[in-house]
């Protein structure tokens, strides 16, 4: 069974290899060619947790997958087009993902019994048959990379180790990509190496011309594909941590505040302190603290000393921060929390990605402690998310948590640069030179307290967590006090609803099936429901950013549908917070595997609820 | 404007710890330091976290940030940093700072964040109604130790000396004379300072320091230590302590001005240096027949985290974010 590559207008390349081969890094630098040719990509880094697992292992095998083309792309593919196997066990992991009739490029070299063995392969796949369904290319690669490297003295090891380059010039080459961006990253990283600078260069130059002179036939063909549609604007390649990294910077800046970042190392969250660390002169402060409580206690004090308090964890750690959150919602202070989801309870997988910390988000505190949960659908829209959780949580005084997960946190995405000057400023409850009265007189809409900070000889108060009285920090336990604060801080959330814009269609036809989901798997939902409305199904898309509080019009818009399905990557969570907001017929698909939906999934649960699409003519 | 008097630093809130309770010579003494050095209340601010001594902010007529369990010096770090200009004090006791919350004095003390933290050790849990603590002596009886107990206690100073404290000092509670010139000192010092005061629970561990507090038998069980004097204690200081070179252990011995048959020459006594960390090591875990040391035990200079801390960051032009947002690769679509 041969698959005829030429004629598609996108693409799924999956790198496999060890995880010390640099297949990130390939996938990267692949990333970035595919978006200067104008090309729209979704990227999916697939990593294990151990950083150098022993060499040709099936559970070390690290992979980087890439959608990109012509089309509008927002997933990074069901099943690739094309692997890069760098060993045997990257080969054997990855092959029942392929599309039947994949081209598989192999590094020949590495086909030898010891590593046969490493991946627990009986006999040698390049010769038994079992690769029949797919196009097999095997390339001595690091033969190839050895000899092209020669002229710059590196030993065998440094000489091999160019080879990520080597394939990925071979890649760019097969679909027509530039190399500049790769050529840059070299010069810029190894500008004090000259021979390793030059050897990687000569590496990716010679893959590139073995694609043109090897005459390799059918097998390795050039394809050309065409731009995708894109708008007159200016776009880049962004992750999903560093689009929440620039929102939360966004968020000062919208709101004349400086803010403090204080973080814990933890997969796969810590790469939001990374790149706030980085952009330390834009108006943020990082601080690695001695632990998630004391990172989140930090960024609490940091807020009632008047700067934007940021926290930021995956849920083990959100689960410590909880004690603090609460004392936040009961000093009535503005603090985020970002939490980048993870698989599993405990430990779980750290580097899966799954949309499991929706209960945790809304439900997970003692007593009687609501807050706002936004969530962030794609590595851009983190973006967006961050300005409007740091929004809500200053006009209202309290914190909010923003859901991202492993999935978008590491994700890439062609994303187009927005137009910061069309964003709304964001209004605190900052004292003026002008303002007077008690800190704690609350807005009658947003139930926001003035944020009066130490500092300032007007506002000297003292405030904490134990209940206290509705118009002073000074303790109290009087009955209808604690009955009045609670009904405050309930009121306090329900009213963010009134500041959220009505929930609407992404797209659809008809009031047969809604799709309704929220978070990472709007891609794949979005694609699914794309497919189904080209089959002439009655669906449509409905995708969630507001968590707590939803949408007021979402209940009433549900309701005029014959059905609703609510995939999630979790045991149903969303399901039935929606169940509690009297949306009782619903369907579910779940999935908790520790990765993203495949469009396949959807689009096949879609087919089995979804009807025809009907035109009604109204009668005259 | 005229400056404050101690009573000034009051609040209109009525004080409820028991009556006879350390805390209130204690929150004299905090009140008699913060008008003695002329504090501003707008830029001074108490963080404490949950127990009884935690419940001191309320008393205070400054910012005051009462916490939750043993998290003070955290809330407070972020307070430090986020204003340096604050005064930020942190009040704590055994269990809310050595217990639950012991991660988070060790890391405070360790970064030296130009904090002032109480911890009033009454070897008690007071407020969950009297269960031992990490302080509590062997054999401590309690509700959740009806056998007594059986694990060994934490020295507090011993524990600041091991996190690399900058300021050590111990004090009693009843010591009006010399509560609020330690809490100025503490307060001068430049970095996280730790004072140790020792606190009577009446209620749930009544007079367990009475042979040190008791004013009939301190002279014998108290010696204040002085940088650069020789240490000396007792009745007309007829009391000192020597070091066996020998041994490497400190031993009580007698001056010869009152006993000069027996008695040691004063040149023979140890003098106070408090920037000696092994010093200030033997000098917080004397015990009887030693007397217990109190006062400015150790005290040396080191950068604090909050001045590095802003001094590492960038001083570069502040970029805008729409600078940021088109860093890196980008594909210019505008016409």
């Amino acid at each position: 069974m041969k698959q005829d590559l030429t004629e598609r207008t996108s693409y799924v390349i999956r790198f496999a290899g060890d995880s010390g081969d640099g297949i990130q890094l390939q996938g990267l630098q692949f990333t970035l060619a595919s978006a200067i040719s104008g090309h729209d990509l979704a990227t999916l880094p697939d990593f294990p947790a151990e950083i150098r697992a022993p060499a040709g292992t099936r559970y070390g095998v690290s992979a980087f997958q890439i959608q990109f083309g012509g089309d509008r792309i927002t997933t990074p593919g069901d099943s690739p087009d094309v692997l890069i196997a760098f060993n045997p066990a990257a080969l054997v992991v990855n092959l029942n993902q392929l599309k039947p009739g994949a081209l598989i490029i192999v590094d020949e070299s590495t086909f030898t019994a010891q590593r046969l063995k490493r991946a627990d392969l009986a006999t040698n796949p390049l010769e038994d048959g079992s690769l029949a369904d797919f196009q097999v290319c095997a390339i001595d690669i690091a033969h190839l990379t050895t000899e092209a490297v020669k002229p710059f003295g590196l030993g065998t090891k440094d000489s091999v180790r160019c080879k990520n380059f080597w394939a990925l010039g071979l890649l760019l080459w097969m679909f027509d990509q530039p190399r500049d961006p790769a050529a840059h990253w070299i010069q810029r990283k190894f500008a004090s190496a000259e021979a390793i600078r030059n050897a990687n260069l000569a590496a990716l130059n010679a893959g590139h011309a073995y694609g043109e002179t090897a005459e390799l036939g059918q097998v390795l063909l050039q394809h050309s594909i065409p731009e995708a549609p894109l708008a007159s604007v200016e776009y880049r390649t962004i992750t999903g941590a560093e689009a929440t990294a620039l929102g939360l910077i966004a968020a000062g800046e919208l709101a004349n505040i400086e803010l403090m970042f204080c973080s814990y190392p933890i997969t796969p969250a810590s790469s939001v302190l990374h790149h706030l660390a980085d952009m330390d002169e834009a108006g943020v402060a990082t601080f690695q603290a001695e632990d998630e409580i004391a990172a989140v206690c930090a960024a609490i004090g940091a807020s009632y000393a008047g700067k934007l308090g940021v926290t930021s964890s995956s849920g083990p750690g959100v689960a410590l921060k909880t004690e603090a959150i609460g004392f936040a919602v009961a000093t009535e202070l503005p603090l985020l929390i970002v939490n980048s989801q993870r698989a599993g309870p405990s430990t779980g997988m750290p580097t899966k990605t799954e949309q499991s910390d929706l209960y945790q988000a809304v439900y997970g505190r003692n007593a009687d402690t609501p807050i706002p949960v936004v969530a962030a659908r794609s590595p851009g829209d983190c973006f967006d998310t961050a300005i409007e959780a740091a929004r809500i949580a200053m006009r209202h005084m309290t914190p909010v948590i923003l859901l991202t997960d492993g999935y978008i946190a590491n994700a890439s995405e062609l994303w187009p640069i927005p137009d910061f000057d069309s964003y709304a400023p964001i209004v605190t409850t900052k004292p003026d030179k002008d303002s007077s009265g008690p800190v704690f007189v609350r807005d009658a809409k947003t139930q926001a307290r003035m944020w009066a900070s130490p500092g300032d000889p007007r506002f000297v108060h003292r405030v904490g967590g134990i209940e206290r009285d509705y118009d002073s920090g000074n303790i109290s336990y009087e009955a209808d006090n604690h009955q009045a604060m609670t009904n405050m801080r309930q009121a306090k959330v329900a009213s963010v609803a009134n500041y959220i814009p009505a929930q609407e269609l992404v797209q659809g036809l008809g009031a047969g099936l809604a799709v309704v989901g929220w978070g990472s798997t709007y891609g794949a939902i979005f694609q699914a429901v794309k497919l189904a409305l080209a089959d002439g199904l009655s669906v449509a898309q409905i995708h969630l950013r507001h968590l707590n509080p939803l949408p007021s019009n979402l209940a009433e818009m549900l309701a005029g549908y014959e059905c609703v399905l609510v995939p999630e990557l979790n045991t149903g969570q969303l399901a039935t917070i929606l169940r509690d907001h009297g949306v009782a017929d619903l369907a579910q698909l779940n999935k908790v595997s520790g990765q993203p939906f495949a469009v396949s999934e959807l689009i096949e649960r879609i087919r089995e609820l979804a009807t025809p699409y009907i035109h009604e003519v109204k009668n005259g | 404007m005229a400056e404050l008097s101690f009573k000034d630093f009051a609040t209109d809130q009525e004080v409820r710890w028991c009556p006879g309770c350390g805390d209130y010579s204690i929150l004299k003494g905090v009140q008699r330091a913060l008008a003695d050095q002329g504090a501003k209340p707008e830029n001074t601010v108490f963080v404490s976290g949950i127990g009884c001594a935690s419940r001191l902010p309320y008393y205070i007529n400054t910012y005051g940030f009462h916490t939750i369990h043993g998290r003070a010096p955290a809330f407070a770090t972020g307070v430090k940093l986020a204003n340096p200009e604050l005064d930020v004090w942190v009040v704590t006791g055994d269990g809310d700072g050595l217990s639950i919350g012991g991660n988070h004095l060790l890391h405070a003390l360790r970064r030296n964040i130009d904090l002032n933290i109480l911890l009033f050790n009454n070897e008690i849990y007071g407020l969950t109604k009297g269960q031992y603590s990490p302080t509590s002596r062997i054999g401590t009886t309690s509700p959740s130790t009806p056998g007594g107990s059986v694990d060994h206690p934490v020295i507090p100073g011993l524990f600041a000396v091991g996190a690399g404290a900058t300021f050590i000092a111990r004090a009693v509670d009843i010591d009006q004379k010399g509560l609020p010139g330690l809490l100025n000192q503490a307060s001068q010092h430049k970095g996280a300072a730790f004072i140790e005061i020792l606190q009577n629970c009446i209620v749930y561990n009544k007079d367990v320091f009475d042979n040190v507090s008791n004013k009939k038998t301190a002279a014998d069980h108290q010696i204040h230590v002085h940088h650069g004097e020789p240490l000396r204690y007792g009745k007309d200081g007829c009391k000192g302590i020597r070091l066996n070179t020998k041994t490497l252990r400190l031993e009580a011995v007698t001056v010869d001005e009152c006993d000069p048959r027996k008695g040691v020459p004063v040149e023979d006594l140890l003098v106070h240096d408090e920037t000696n960390a092994a010093l200030a090591q033997m000098l917080l875990t004397m015990e009887s027949p030693l007397p217990m040391a109190f006062g400015v035990i150790h005290r040396v200079a080191k950068a604090t985290f909050e001045t590095s801390f802003w001094n590492a960051k960038s001083k570069g032009r502040r970029e805008k974010i729409t600078h940021l947002l088109q860093q890196g690769t980008t594909l210019d679509r505008r016409k």
